[in-house]
This record gives structure tokens, C-alpha cells and sequence, in this order.
């Protein structure tokens, strides 16, 4: 019954992302494509998020970190291009699949040494330490006067993919689309994999995994670093889809929405952080539209999730069965 | 020498005020293991009732009992309607349903204050400067809001070393179940601990508000400097959350007044004071990062 209701629901959330490419043009044309791509990319952050939250009970409180370290990878590339400044001997580039793999390497690096040194402690000091270091690259952007500061970076225009310009809202939903899915195809292979069990275990029974000879710490660092790098990805993506970046990307704000988002979708799930980027970005663009005051309303909505749907959407959706 | 002294004393000053925020969380979380964002909120609510009832109906003096009783109020409706059903939730739901409650508290004041930032005015008698030593003049506020915050503090160790009521909150910190099991109505308890910990942060609002100004977002910004604070001292120990205050405090305080000056002797002018800013910012933050390398548990822990 689990399974059943697990694969309609991921195949009509797939029928939905598919379909809005061609529905648009009914309901709002490029608004709604723009709409559909930052749910995507968020979906993204939320699912790396999810990773750790989920799967290895790793309450990371500074996930913007990894997503705004790669927006800034992107944005300081095209600066040095456009600006004809090298950095470090290089030109800057504007091709994605050279910046964008860039954006996740840097991202991952960060994650790997801030993972290194949060994973030492757990629970509560856990969430605080990762928060922590999230600041600090937050301010660190701040003070950065050369990229532009609080005020941010623009970029002239978005990446080349492969050479062709994407500057179409369409092309860039589709490719958004396809990282999505390779994302979530790569974490239900390591969810299903010794490496996903062994993370799984050690949320449940740390000791015990330990006992066991796994290398606890270890499958959480390499937990970590993809989850970074996933994040960074889609701090890549944010930045293309918006031509700007800036340290409200890294802020404490905007990890608290990843969390958000994957919690009110329901961790632990493949497809509840992508409902829980959907029912956040949905709910709030529809409020926001209706009154100026939209915070009153969406307030007492996440709340009511948090009280009434403890596995979060998701878990209404899937019922009372399976694990 | 004398830049060395204010700066001193203001860093003692915004330590004092953290420590009133602190304390607050720190039981919370100690006693009912509940993670309250929303603490935040308590302040920026207190600091909101104090403007509007100093410059509705007039006086600072009234500001400060209007912030009292609007935050203990609020803050007593906030345990019995929603904190009561996350005592026995994961850390994940009360981070959601906490955030939902900022949310919430920033679209009321939006709605029924503005966005606009208030300015909140000094009470006469307090407005000048005493001279605290020969050539040295501080504001007398700023003491003023200092001689509360050791009060206070002296008053919660009062409560908490030598009172009944201190004892259960002692004892609750350490062993909830047992206190429970013990027949202390723990229901009861829980609510006075949250109507106090809201009641020293609408405290620490009001006091506040005519030194910076009040507005939206004021909470989220000292909430996370509060959690640094309690989790430098170790979650659930007011010790922990005194030495904390006065640690990040002070740190944080000498660290924007001196960090740049500090790196000029290095470093070319405009280079040092875009470091500099950075440093000061993420001072407190690479203190509770090494704090928790060595110490995982934080400097105090409860019932450890």
C-alpha cells in the first residue's frame, strides 16, 4: 500500500514539473516558468539538506553556507570576465560546465572542512556549530568590499551552457529540471547502498554502528561533502536564475527555510523535500500576492504543520504505513 | 586608555542584557528541552510595547512595566497554546513551529506598527553623563541598564540557589522525570519557567530600545548572539550563561572597537578596516566554534 501510494505520488509530482514548461503559456507565461524554477532549485537545497537531517539525524543549521558559496563561485567568475581582472592567473569563465562544477568543488571543500571539525559534536551543539560557520562565511561576504559587499553582485548575464546562451526562461526550467533529477536519482542509489544503510544506522544507533566497525564519523564527513555539494549546485543555479548574488544567500534566514522546507515536506523521504520547496514557495507566492502582510497567515500555516503533521506533508500523504 | 575603559564598560553593558536573554533560553532549554526560536520574538515584543506605550500614553517609566506585562502575558499565552504540545516533539517540529511563530510576530507588528523603525526616547533623569572617574564620562543609561542587569542576575541566583521554586527548576533541569514522579506539578512549572524566561527578555527589549532603535528583524539578530551564548556555557546552566553573556559579551564589544585598529599595525588602512569589520563580526562565532572543539558540551554543562 507504502509503495504503491509512494510511486503516484512521485509520479504525479513528476507529471506536475514536466507539465508547467507547457502549461505556462495558459497560466502566466514566464512568471509561472520563473516560479517553477526557483521551487526546483530550492527543491535541490532541500533534498541535499535532507541527506543529513533525514537520513543521518545531522541537523546541519547552516546549509546556505554551501548554497551561497556556490552562487558567489558563479557570480565572481563572470565579475573577473567581465571585469577583465584575473584571479589567481585566471580569466574568470562563463561557461556552466566549467563554473558550475567549480561551484560544487568550492562548496564541497567548505563542507569538508566544516564538517570535519562540527561533526566532533552532536545534537543540539551540532545545529549551533554549523550555524556558526555559517556566519562567519555569511559575514565574511559582507566585509568583502570588492564583490560588492551587503550590496551583492550583479551579473551582466547568465552562464553559456556547452557554448548556446540560456537565457531563455524554458531551456534553463529544463536543465534546472534534469539537475533536480540527477540529484535525487544520486541520493536514492546512496540511500539504497551500504554507504545510505551505514549512514542510517549510525542516525538510529550510533554506538552500536561503531561496534559494528563502521567508521561513523567518516560516512558522516562523506555524507556532508555531497550534501554540500549538492547545496552548491543549486546556489549555481539560484545565482544563474537570478543574475545576482548577495549574503543574504548564506544568511541564517535562509538556512532556516531549507530546514523548513524539508521538514514541513517530511524528512527522510526522497519527494518530501521537494513538496515541502513546493508548499513553501507556493503557499508563500499566493499569500504574498493576496495582502502585504502575508507573514500573519503563513506563520500560524507552518506552525499548524509543525503541530498537526509531524512528518510533514509527506508523511499525510503517504498515511499511517510503511516505515 | 579611555577608549579602553568605555569600551569596557559597554561590552559589560551588552553582556549584562545578553545574559538577560540568556537566562531565559537557557532554562527553557535546560528544563522542557524545548529549542524556542521564538525567544527572540519575546524581546522585539517587549521592546515594541515599551515605544508604543512611551509614546502613546507617555514616559519611559511606563514603557518598562507596559513591556513587562505585554511579554509575560504573551509569553505565558505562547506556552499554554503552542510550546505545551512540543515538550515531547523531536528538536526538528519546535524548530518548525518556533520559526512559524517569528513569522507570525513580525506580520502582526508590520501590520499594526509599520515597517518603519521606532525611536524610543530616554527618560530625563537618566539622559546625561556621569563621571564614573576624573575625565571619564559615561552615560548614566547605560549604567542604569548595567545596575538592573546585576540586579537581576543576583535576584535569579537568589531564586534559583536558595528558594523552593529554584530547587525544582534545579532539579528539573537535571532529572525531569524523576521530579515529576516526585508529585511536583510540572505543568505549572513549566509555564512560570517560560512566563519568566519571556518576562527578562521583554525586559532586556525595553531597555534596549532607547540605545538602538526598535524594529523588526531585532530579535532574529540577537537570538542567534543568545544561543551562542548558552552554548558557549553549556545549555541549561544560568552559571554557564553568566560566564557565556560576559565572554561573547566582551568579546564582541572589544572586537568591533579594536579588531581594525589591531590589524593596522600590520596591514595598509582600508585593508585592515575591511578585515577588521570582518573579524569583529565573526569573533563571537569563532569563540563558540573553538569553545566547542575543546569543550563539546559548552564551559558549564548541566548535570554533567
Amino acid at each position: 500500500m507504502a509503495i504503491n501510494r509512494q510511486i503516484v505520488a512521485g509520479l504525479l509530482i513528476a507529471a506536475c514539473l514536466l507539465a508547467v514548461p507547457f502549461a505556462a503559456p495558459y497560466l502566466g507565461g514566464n512568471y509561472v516558468i520563473t516560479l517553477a524554477t526557483r521551487v526546483v532549485i530550492f527543491a535541490i537545497a532541500a533534498s541535499s539538506l535532507d541527506l543529513l537531517i533525514g537520513r543521518g539525524a545531522l541537523v546541519s543549521f547552516g546549509h546556505a553556507a554551501y548554497f551561497g558559496l556556490g552562487g558567489y563561485v558563479v557570480g565572481i567568475c563572470a565579475f573577473h570576465l567581465a571585469n577583465d581582472v584575473t584571479i589567481f592567473g585566471w580569466a574568470g569563465s562563463n561557461e556552466a560546465l566549467v563554473v558550475w562544477p567549480l561551484a560544487m568543488l568550492v562548496s564541497g571543500f567548505a563542507a569538508l572542512v566544516i564538517g570535519a571539525l562540527s561533526l566532533r559534536t552532536s545534537g543540539v551543539y551540532f545545529i549551533m556549530i554549523t550555524l556558526a560557520f555559517a556566519q562567519m562565511i555569511y559575514f565574511v561576504f559582507v566585509a568583502l568590499k570588492y564583490y560588492g559587499g551587503d550590496d551583492g553582485l550583479a551579473m551582466t548575464s547568465r552562464n553559456l551552457f556547452a557554448g548556446t546562451r540560456i537565457t531563455n526562461a524554458q531551456t534553463f526550467y529544463w536543465i534546472s529540471l534534469c539537475a533536480l533529477a540527477l540529484c535525487l536519482l544520486i541520493q536514492w542509489r546512496l540511500v539504497v547502498s551500504r554507504f545510505g544503510m551505514a549512514l542510517r544506522g549510525a542516525a538510529s544507533n550510533e554506538r552500536r554502528m561503531a561496534a559494528l566497525g563502521f567508521s561513523v564519523y567518516g560516512y558522516r564527513l562523506v555524507a556532508f561533502v555531497i550534501a554540500g555539494m549538492m547545496a552548491g549546485l543549486a546556489g549555481a543555479l539560484w545565482a544563474n536564475l537570478n543574475r545576482f548574488v548577495s549574503p543574504d544567500m548564506l544568511g541564517w534566514v535562509r538556512s532556516g527555510e531549507f530546514m523548513v522546507m524539508v521538514i514541513m515536506g517530511g524528512v527522510s523521504s526522497l519527494l518530501g523535500p521537494v513538496i515541502g520547496a513546493a508548499a513553501f514557495l507556493l503557499v508563500e507566492t499566493a499569500l504574498a500576492g493576496w495582502t502585504e502582510h502575508w507573514q500573519i497567515a503563513f506563520g500560524p500555516f507552518v506552525l499548524l504543520v509543525a503541530l498537526f503533521a509531524p512528518r510533514g506533508i509527506w508523511g499525510l500523504l503517504r498515511g499511517r504505513a510503511g516505515p | 586608555m579611555q577608549l579602553l575603559f568605555e569600551q569596557l564598560l559597554n561590552g559589560l553593558q551588552l553582556s549584562l542584557t545578553l545574559f538577560l536573554l540568556a537566562a531565559g533560553l537557557t532554562l527553557v532549554f535546560g528544563i522542557m528541552g524545548v529549542i524556542n526560536l521564538a525567544h527572540g520574538s519575546l524581546y522585539m515584543l517587549g521592546a515594541y510595547a515599551g515605544a508604543l506605550a512611551a509614546s502613546k500614553i507617555g514616559g519611559f517609566w511606563l514603557a518598562v512595566p507596559a513591556a513587562l506585562i505585554a511579554a509575560g502575558l504573551i509569553g505565558v499565552a505562547m506556552e499554554l497554546l503552542v510550546i505545551r504540545s512540543l515538550y515531547a516533539r523531536d528538536h526538528l517540529s519546535q524548530v518548525l513551529a518556533t520559526f512559524g511563530l517569528i513569522l507570525f510576530f513580525n506580520g502582526v507588528i508590520a501590520w499594526g506598527v509599520g515597517r518603519a523603525p521606532l525611536q524610543m526616547d530616554m527618560p530625563a533623569l537618566l539622559s546625561g553623563f556621569l563621571e564614573i572617574a576624573p575625565g571619564l564620562p559615561y552615560p548614566t543609561y547605560r549604567l542604569a541598564v548595567m545596575g538592573v542587569g546585576v540586579v537581576v542576575a543576583l535576584g535569579l541566583w537568589y531564586v534559583i540557589a536558595r528558594t523552593r521554586l529554584g530547587m525544582l527548576i534545579r532539579a528539573g533541569s537535571d532529572k525531569r522525570e524523576m521530579v515529576s514522579a516526585l508529585g511536583v506539578d510540572i505543568a505549572s512549572l513549566f509555564t512560570l519557567v517560560f512566563g519568566l524566561g519571556a518576562l527578562l527578555a521583554g525586559l532586556a527589549g525595553v531597555m534596549v530600545g532607547p540605545i538602538r532603535s526598535v524594529q523588526i528583524g531585532m530579535g532574529e539578530q540577537v537570538l542567534i548572539t543568545t544561543f551562542v551564548v548558552i552554548v558557549v556555557g553549556g545549555i541549561g546552566s544560568i552559571r554557564g550563561a553568566f560566564v557565556g553573556a560576559l565572554l561573547i559579551g566582551m568579546c564582541d564589544t572589544l572586537g568591533r572597537a579594536f579588531a581594525p585598529m589591531v590589524l593596522k599595525l600590520w596591514l595598509s588602512g582600508p585593508l585592515a578596516d575591511g578585515l577588521g569589520a570582518a573579524l569583529a563580526s565573526i569573533m563571537i562565532y569563532l569563540v563558540m566554534a573553538l569553545v566547542l572543539i575543546v569543550r563539546p558540551r559548552g564551559l558549564f554543562p548541566a548535570g554533567g
